[in-house]
């Protein structure tokens, strides 16, 4: 039962919230606070006391960690379907922790239209803890879409003008169409394969387990397989689909690039590990190539456009461009190591990209400006956040002892084993990324100091600090002592790896 | 053929509203009161809403050879009536005055008006035959024409309801054509004895082309939807809304009748011509839609689109067709309802002009909170987004698609939401920025107590209910296929 309540949480929760503004401008920030807090204590939970142990794999009826089940649309064989294994604990560990701060970095940046903001800012996480859990396709489609409609109300109505003309509206939009229209595809291809199931077996079914068992034709499974690609390649992002990204990365609220970067480019990963591998393994195995390629054009090209920026959002933004790509190299490479590295990364990615979000934040809501070329010197002005910026600058980068480091190490060796010169051109990511992560902080805190901001600026204060030495721990756990985080995924990404690997070993022999 | 009590339990619902109607004329003929009746068209309404529950019990049954009642009729029946309902109430709202202001000219014939054309829809919903086709479809067009023009001193309106009157006629001209070209080939008019009927022919090929035209009109498809933006824009909004829902459900429920029962219509040219106009419509609708800044005409285009992707219904061949455009139609309709909704609560009692400029609407929802979340929920369901009931319709329109393999219109399908999400969230965009300091529009402030509000309110529920459980109008409209 703990599963629907994990989803209904930041509804209600949600809906209390906006309500609360009529008493308080306060109130909705600690419903808010500690709805966040309960989800995070619930996922925590699953995972410390669940059996990680039960994940999906091939050949068998999918074993779960905990489910839960409930009819929904009988007539077209839609239930309420919710399931977790390891993965999903994770990504909702995750969630839940990110959850949390960007409720707490909102408290002050927030001050119009707080009841709402809440409402849509947990309507964007139930969503996203909808995502991690439906295993009904049609469930999934729905929190898939569900969650855009906060997520550009947070960017509309909250966010911040760019300049030349960006402006936060024409940002929201760009998000919205671009992840809408790929959701429809991958609508159409559910549906295909909902078909094609229903045309073979008679039984029109929207389950996972059901699908999982569709025997289908090469061509089709790779138009299916395409389908689901197109919609996870935009929110991952993938290259060519990655222009949606910058804009609403750097016009978002803080809350609403925390929430982007750290939870829900990972949807996308999480899709394509749960769904997109698992059914299609033929065809993924197929694409693999490409899939591989567009990873490494990813992380070139978002570093080299990273390094670039003069806007500090922007720089961090496309820097997830990088670092995602690893993680997309890493699915289609089909060995265990760099499945469980892509995990590590992406909740390695998610903790530094929001920490990095946070501290762009703070430093807007002191200097007013996120131009690079407005600041510089500031070094000295500030106590503790450009030293803490420097610490997630070189955790991003992926210096030995964050966590940044075990994934994207882990993704390299696994790839090595498989595509040696993938790895060795995706390491080129990691000199690069050390060039735009240090050329941001040189940038921002060095140099010769502004005119206009000589003065010494406020210092953080507690919550400020606290929420960046939480992140900072976290980081520094995760890069000492990962194991936790590789047991958790072990079992789920061993079933990954058996799906993919059997169709690799069959490609590999029809050659 | 003789009449028994079991046919008249079946036409209950016509008969009830035709009764009404009457009731209605020489109640105003007594004593003009708009509150009077309005109270008696919606009894009457509201009866004929009842019974066709009640002519459930007596179906499938042919009354005459004109009309069958089966549970399709029922369904669309039923849908037609709702949305009379909520016209009627919009109405009362927009019409009503205190002393001076309101609407100035005579309130009450508006609504023998609505009731008559509820008749025509009605007997769509039942039409078996191409004769009861025309004298439905004349009778649900001809009141229109007089409801648009409704506030005659109003160049707008004026204007709109000789559009309308116009285009709508020679629609209906096209239509005659066709019929009768069907006739002069099977000598007959009933659906059963044109699908027996040899009719493949060029005469009869040319026919249905007519016939086709006619239907684009009436349905607003591309390239016959001129007069949509125009007739949206300058008919009073309740007459609008009646426009586009009831009207428009009436009679695509008829053209599905006769493409379902007619074999002629099963040609594979007619499917290509029907991919061709439903691709132009929603490519057309949905880009002509983003240069608008008045919601009425917005709403005009985009039901164009609307229209587009229902014509994949049309087009496929899977079996599900019925089904999907049931439930289509009937989340259609309760969304065009709550926009127009809407847009008629800012504009009661009536003004000289509607309140229908984008940017009277900018700050809604820091001055009528509900109506504006009753907006947005009509502007995401519109969009198909899902917690919605337009998701829920397009769900079912991609399903037929997929099950068809209309790839084509598919990808039209999607390139077209991809547009209309422009419009839509720039709609809902507006209606939540910061509230200009220079004009605004004062509502009057017990609107949650008008029967209007309280309407609009239930049909939002019912948008979101839908969108999360959708099960029980999977079922009607499963009922609703064409063989019960």
């Amino acid at each position: 039962m703990i599963l629907p309540w994990l989803i209904l949480i930041p509804f209600i929760a949600g809906l209390l919230c906006w309500q609360a503004e009529r008493f308080s401008t306060a109130l909705p920030r600690w419903i808010a606070l500690w709805s966040m807090a309960l989800v995070l204590a619930l996922s925590v939970w699953l995972w410390v006391t669940g059996d990680a142990s039960l994940a999906p794999a091939p050949g068998a009826e999918p074993a779960w960690l905990a489910q839960f089940r409930l009819p929904w649309i009988d007539r077209l064989g839609i239930s309420l379907h919710l399931a977790v294994d390891g993965l999903s604990v994770l990504m909702l560990s995750l969630t839940g922790l990110l959850g949390l701060f960007s409720v707490l970095c909102s408290w002050k940046e927030i001050q119009h239209r707080v009841g709402f903001f809440h409402l849509n800012l947990l309507w964007v996480i139930g969503g996203v803890i909808g995502v991690f859990l439906a295993l009904d396709l049609f469930l999934f489609f729905f929190f898939w879409e569900m969650m855009l409609v906060p997520m550009f109300f947070l960017i509309a109505l909250w966010g911040h003008s760019g300049t030349d003309g960006k402006t936060r509206i024409n940002a929201a939009i760009k998000f919205f169409i671009f992840t809408q229209a790929s959701g429809l595809i991958m609508l159409v291809a559910i549906l295909g394969l909902v078909f094609v199931h229903y045309n073979t077996t008679g039984n029109l079914s929207f389950d996972y387990a059901t699908l999982l068992t569709t025997e289908l034709t090469p061509t089709t499974e790779m138009l299916l397989m395409l389908g689901f690609f197109v919609a996870f390649a935009v929110k991952f992002p993938v290259v060519p689909l990655h222009s949606w990204l910058p804009d609403a990365h750097a016009q978002a609220p803080t809350a609403g690039s925390v929430d982007l970067a750290g939870i829900l480019l990972k949807t996308a990963a999480y899709g394509i590990m749960r769904f997109a591998l698992p059914m299609f393994p033929n065809a993924s195995a197929e694409f693999a190539p490409i899939a591989m390629t567009l990873g490494l054009v990813g992380i070139i090209y978002g570093a080299v456009l990273s390094f670039a920026q003069t806007d500090i959002k922007r720089l961090v933004a496309y820097s997830s461009v990088s670092h995602m790509g690893f993680v997309l190299i890493a699915l289609y490479t089909g060995t265990q190591l760099a499945l469980q590295g892509a995990v590590v990364q992406m909740i390695a990615h998610g903790l530094s990209a929001a920490a990095l979000f946070i501290l762009c934040g703070q430093l807007y809501e002191r200097l007013h400006t996120r131009d690079m070329r407005e600041m510089g010197g500031l070094w000295g002005k500030m106590r503790y956040l450009p030293a803490l910026s420097l610490f997630f600058a070189v955790a991003s980068l992926g210096m030995p002892g964050t966590g940044n480091f075990v994934g994207e190490f882990l993704i390299l060796l696994g790839t090595f084993a498989v595509q040696p010169w993938v790895a060795v051109i995706a390491t080129t990511g990691l000199v690069l990324g050390s060039v735009y992560s240090l050329v941001m902080i040189q940038r921002a805190y060095f140099g010769a100091p502004r005119d206009a901001n000589a003065t010494t600026l406020r210092g953080m204060n507690a919550r400020e600090l606290g929420m960046m030495l939480c992140l900072a721990v976290l980081v520094l756990l995760l890069g000492f002592y990962p194991q936790p985080v590789l047991d958790a995924s072990a079992a789920s990404m061993s079933g990954v790896q058996q799906w993919l690997g059997h169709a690799f070993s069959q490609l590999a022999s029809a050659r | 053929m003789n009449l028994t009590l079991q046919h008249g339990i079946a036409l209950l619902p016509l008969l009830v509203t035709s009764a009404t109607a009457v009731a209605v004329m020489l109640g105003i003929a007594w004593r003009r009161s708009h509150a009077q009746t309005f109270i008696l068209s919606v009894v009457g309404l509201n009866l004929a809403l009842v019974s066709v529950l009640v002519t459930l019990h007596v179906t499938p049954l042919e009354v005459t050879p004109l009309l069958r009642v089966d549970h399709f009729a029922g369904f669309f029946m039923a849908l037609v009536l709702i949305a009379s309902l909520a016209c009627a109430t919009l109405a009362h709202a927009y019409l009503e005055g205190k002393d001076d202001s309101g609407y100035p000219g005579n309130r009450e014939e508006f609504y023998l008006l609505l009731l008559l054309a509820t008749a025509g829809g009605l007997v769509l919903a039942c039409a078996q035959n191409l004769a009861a086709l025309f004298i439905g479809l004349e009778l649900l067009s001809v009141p229109l024409y007089g409801m648009i023009g409704y506030a005659f001193f109003s160049r707008h309106s004026l204007e709109a309801s000789f559009k309308y009157l116009v285009l709508s006629a020679a629609g209906s001209s096209f239509i005659l054509f066709g019929m009768a070209l069907w006739y002069s080939e099977v000598g007959s008019l009933s659906f059963a004895a044109l699908a027996d009927g040899a009719l493949a022919g060029p005469l009869s090929q040319a026919g249905l082309a007519m016939m086709l035209v006619g239907f684009g009109f009436k349905l607003s498809v591309v390239p016959f939807h001129l007069w949509t933006p125009d007739v949206y824009e300058g008919a009073p909004v309740p007459a609008a809304a009646l426009l586009a829902s009831a009207s428009k459900v009436a009679i695509f429920s008829v053209l599905l009748r006769l493409f379902q029962s007619v074999p002629v219509t099963d040609t594979d040219w007619l499917h290509g011509l029907i991919m061709v106009l439903g691709i132009a419509s929603m490519l057309a609708g949905n880009l002509l839609a983003l240069m608008q800044s008045n919601l009425k005409r917005l709403l005009g285009y985009s039901s164009v689109a609307h229209f587009g992707y229902l014509l994949m219904v049309l087009a496929g061949n899977g079996g599900g067709e019925t089904e999907a455009a049931a439930v289509y139609l009937a989340t259609y309709m309760l969304t065009t309802l709550g926009a127009f909704g809407v847009i008629t609560l800012m504009s009661s009692p009536y003004k000289d002009r509607d309140c229908d400029a984008l940017y009277e609407y900018r700050g809604l929802f820091w001055r009528r909170p509900y109506l504006t979340a009753v907006l947005t929920v009509m502007m995401l369901s519109l969009a198909g987004i899902p917690l919605t009931a337009g998701f829920i319709g397009k769900f079912y329109l991609i399903a037929v698609g997929v099950d068809s393999h209309l790839w084509w219109m598919l990808g039209a399908l999607i390139i077209g939401s991809a547009i209309g999400l422009f419009y839509y969230l720039r709609v809902m965009v507006i209606l939540y920025l910061v509230e200009p300091t220079l004009r605004r529009r004062e509502p009057p402030l017990n609107w949650g107590q008008q029967a209007g509000g309280i309407m609009l309110l239930l049909i939002a529920f019912l948008t979101v209910a839908l969108g999360i459980y959708p099960q029980p109008l999977l079922l009607l409209a499963q009922a609703a296929g064409l063989g019960g």
